[in-house]
């Protein structure tokens, strides 16, 4: 590569916020013609860098180069004068916009929206994506969103691209797909950036790696030159090993039946349609479908949560005596041992109030408890202190607002509480929803603990590998129906992931 | 009832009474546009009449009863343009440099603009010397209210289309361009971008501030002329303090009824004006207390539009999407 000029050079870039250091004297150089992946832990600072390149922050010290020459990037409007461009990881698309009207925003001259479609189709059929340029973005799918995002990027000229975790939200073919335009842009001389930490990702796509460690840059190779253990313990600092664990079940008996589960949300539509399975405890038992194919509704249904339509959802005791939970209250379903983390999007938005330190947080489970006009604070406040110190969660002190601590930390706080109320069955929903690879271990192994404690665990999961890898049997849903049940230890990922799209009519697959 | 020669009557009666509320209505649809829920709407509209009535009083005043037509129109209208940009400006200053709540802000500007026009208007009260507790600025009134040539000429056909002051007309092209520039020009394409998600907007190169800045202080001014319309034309130029009512509060439901569209708002604001003045129309004479049910219409209509509205749930009916919320590009 030494012949090659870099598009981009960094060098010691700086950036905090407040007290703490996102980014330290960093240097990066980003070439024409390559895929480089940006890889590091949560909050090691990759996406203020590329927020930094993109015009979001501005670097408290250090220099950017682009093509050699010293630029001062202060806005976007100025990075897309150097021909940069980011896709972020949350979309930034008006909603009640059209996929045209959003890619012409923000550029200067007359509003011309046909001559903007046509120019948009020209860029759809050079790269081989398709969008439909008067198509409104709120009923778009996530993966036409991406499309849109790129096409954006790409209508205003830029030559170095920036994606920061586009897999997350996409089934492995669509993941396929975009890989192979990305690769398209790579042989057409742009440069690429890629954020993820998903190794086989890495792997498969880049042509370099840069790593990233408690805002500090590490070091970088070619992928050729490197494999996952090395990239990891990089990452991490110290070596890990890389493979899950997976113990054998014990004694697995059936604590959890549903049958026939019908549930339609509040207008109307079928969410879940004839679903039937068995929960055993002592097992895991995973939940592989495209996002939004009733994984919620199942977990609502079973909490008691969700009005269902028809069906029966039997809790099952340990001495074989059965109790129906439809039509029960949420709060004796709890009762019963039943509990319920789910990690949304956004991360905060169920189950832990933002706002609130940590162990008014843990109060949340506990309120209720005992007789006395006053609340207990003191159970909850060693509980907080329980949790801080076995998951080993990043906080000045269990009175910091949850609001404050890092996506990873805030998750380890759910998942720690849940687990914290000894449940018989545990129901989580993406609890390493964004969570780099350190963290997610620690909640694997939360969960494995768990399970050899007998508990019946339901894992509803985006990471097929992770799927595979952890549960004992996969449930695949699609399109709210159960497309099959598989064996985690004998399963391919190819043909799961057939499983999430073969039903379900092409709703969610083009 | 319903010939002609009354619903000749009843449509100028219900246009004059629509005009304020279509000039709040535009100013407040453009400054939510950005984002910017400004509930110091009625307020704003009471310091754009105070304004015009101070620079009329002191106009007419200084010319001693020789009013030229162009000063008489002129001062009045950009007095009340600078007063309620004023109030536009301390309103973004707070909610958007500033970060302060947008409720609260809008709510204390109306208190505070109220009080402001009543201090004033009870000042020029005292200063004029007069018995009531009122000023009259007829001089003045009698440019802002000049009917168009013909008016009383053709019928009914000068009654309904021509019968009304510049300021009525100015309302309609207002209302017209602005939603003119929503709709039609990249101006209004980022505009409400910055409305609808401004993080977006901000990554797309759009300066946000900007925006707000100037659809709110523009919204603002809009909506003064509302105020003074009702002093200088609706009222033929008489301040007397709280006469304006809840006319401000009229607009911010307008806004919602127009879903957020000021062509619509055109008629919409016709139609408020109509409910508004219903009570008169039938006869309740002395019946105060069913006077009243009748001044309630329009906020009923409003309510019954937002239920069908929301029902509905169609996304381009609904408000702009980070409405009442500040942005902050470095927040975490």
């Amino acid at each position: 590569m030494g012949e090659k000029t870099a598009a981009v050079k960094m060098r010691d870039i700086t950036k905090s916020f407040g007290k703490v250091l996102a980014n330290d004297k960093v240097w990066l150089d980003i070439y024409r013609g390559e895929i480089l992946a940006l890889l590091g832990e949560n909050g090691s600072g990759k996406t203020t860098l590329m927020n930094m390149l993109s015009g979001i922050y501005f670097p408290d010290e250090g220099q950017i180069y682009i093509d050699g020459k010293e630029v001062v990037i202060r806005s976007p409007k100025d990075a897309f004068n150097y021909g940069i461009g980011m896709i972020h990881q949350h979309f930034k698309l008006v909603d009640v916009l059209t996929a045209a009207e959003n890619i012409v925003l923000g550029l200067p001259g007359k509003l011309d929206l046909k001559e903007a479609s046509r120019k948009i189709r020209e860029i759809c059929e050079t790269y081989g994506f398709s969008v439909d340029p008067d198509q409104k973005i709120y009923t778009m799918s996530v993966s036409q969103k991406q499309t849109v995002e790129i096409v954006k990027v790409l209508y205003r000229g830029a030559d170095i691209l920036i994606l920061d975790e586009p897999t997350a939200v996409l089934t492995p073919q669509e993941t396929d797909k975009l890989f192979a335009v990305l690769k398209n842009m790579r042989d057409d001389g742009k440069a690429i950036v890629i954020i993820t930490h998903k190794m086989h990702e890495v792997e498969e796509l880049s042509d370099r790696v840069a790593v990233l460690r408690h805002g500090q840059f590490v070091g970088d190779m070619l992928t050729k030159d490197t494999n996952a253990q090395e990239m990891t313990n990089m990452m991490v600092g110290h070596a890990v090993t890389l493979n899950i664990d997976r113990p054998e079940p014990k004694d697995p008996k059936p604590r959890i039946e549903v049958k026939g589960l019908t549930v339609r949300d509040m207008d109307g539509i079928v969410k879940l349609e004839d679903v039937s399975f068995t929960a055993n405890s002592g097992e895991i038992l995973g939940i592989a479908g495209i996002s939004g194919s009733g994984q919620k509704e199942l977990l609502e249904a079973i909490a008691g949560l969700q009005p269902v339509e028809s069906g029966s959802i039997s809790y099952i005791e340990g001495d074989g005596a059965r109790e129906e939970l439809i039509g029960k209250d949420p709060l004796a379903i709890a009762a019963l041992g039943v509990s319920l983390s789910f990690v949304p999007e956004d991360r905060l938005g169920m189950g832990l109030v933002g706002n609130m330190d940590l162990s008014d947080n843990m109060m949340l489970r506990s309120f209720r408890r005992g007789r006395s006009l006053f609340t207990d604070r003191k159970a909850p406040h060693k509980l907080a202190e329980n949790v801080v110190e076995e998951l080993e969660v990043s906080t000045p002190s269990v009175s910091t607002p949850v609001r404050r601590l890092s996506g990873g930390n805030v998750q380890k706080v759910l998942v720690g509480r849940e687990i914290a109320s000894a449940p018989t069955v545990l129901l989580t929903a993406y609890a390493v929803r964004g969570l780099d690879i350190n963290s997610s271990y620690t909640i694997y192994d939360l969960i494995n603990r768990q399970k050899q404690d007998g508990v019946a665990v339901i894992y509803v999961g985006e990471d097929l590998d992770v799927l595979l890898e952890l549960c004992d049997r996969i449930l695949v849903l699609c399109g709210g129906k159960v497309s099959g049940i598989v064996d985690g230890r004998g399963a391919k990922k190819r043909d799961v992931g057939m499983m999430m799209t073969r039903l379900g009519g092409g709703r969610n697959e083009r | 009832m319903l010939d002609l020669s009354s619903i000749a009557v009843f449509i100028p009666r219900a246009v004059v009474q629509g005009i304020p509320l279509l000039y709040g209505a535009t100013g407040e649809i453009l400054t939510e546009k950005s984002g910017n829920l400004n509930l110091g709407i009625p307020g704003i509209m009471y310091v754009g009449a105070i304004s015009g009535v101070m620079g009329a009083h002191f106009y007419e005043q200084s010319a001693g009863g020789q009013l030229a037509a162009l000063p008489a129109i002129l001062i009045p209208l950009l007095c009340s343009l600078i007063g309620s940009g004023i109030m536009g400006l301390i309103y973004c200053f707070l909610t958007v440099t500033l970060r302060a709540n947008q409720n609260v802000t809008g709510l204390a500007l109306t208190t505070f603009g109220v009080g402001f026009g009543n201090f004033f208007g009870a000042s020029l009260v005292k200063l004029t010397g007069s018995e009531t507790a009122s000023i009259s600025l007829g001089a003045t009134s009698a440019f802002f209210c000049a009917k168009l040539p013909f008016a009383d000429k053709l019928g009914w056909f000068g009654k309904i289309f021509l019968s009304y002051g510049f300021l009525a007309y100015l309302a309609i092209i207002i209302a017209l361009v602005a939603a003119f520039i929503l709709k039609k020009t990249r101006l209004g394409l980022h505009l409400r971008a910055v409305g609808e998600n401004p993080a977006t907007a901000d990554a797309a190169g759009i300066n946000v501030v900007r925006y707000k800045y100037g659809a709110t202080v523009i919204g603002s001014m809009i909506a003064g002329l509302g105020g003074l319309y009702y002093v200088l034309d609706y009222i033929n130029g008489v301040w007397s303090n709280n006469g304006f009512g809840d006319r401000g509060w009229l607009a911010i439901a307008l806004v919602i009824f127009a879903v957020w569209r000021p062509n619509i708002g055109i008629l919409a604001s016709i139609l408020f004006g109509g409910l508004y003045i219903f009570s008169s129309y039938n006869n309740t004479g002395m019946d105060l207390a069913a006077n009243e049910l009748y001044k309630m219409l329009p906020y009923v209509v409003t309510i019954v539009v937002l239920i069908i509205v929301s029902a509905r749930k169609k996304k381009e009916n609904q408000p702009p999407e980070s409405l009442g919320l500040a942005y902050f590009r470095e927040e975490r």
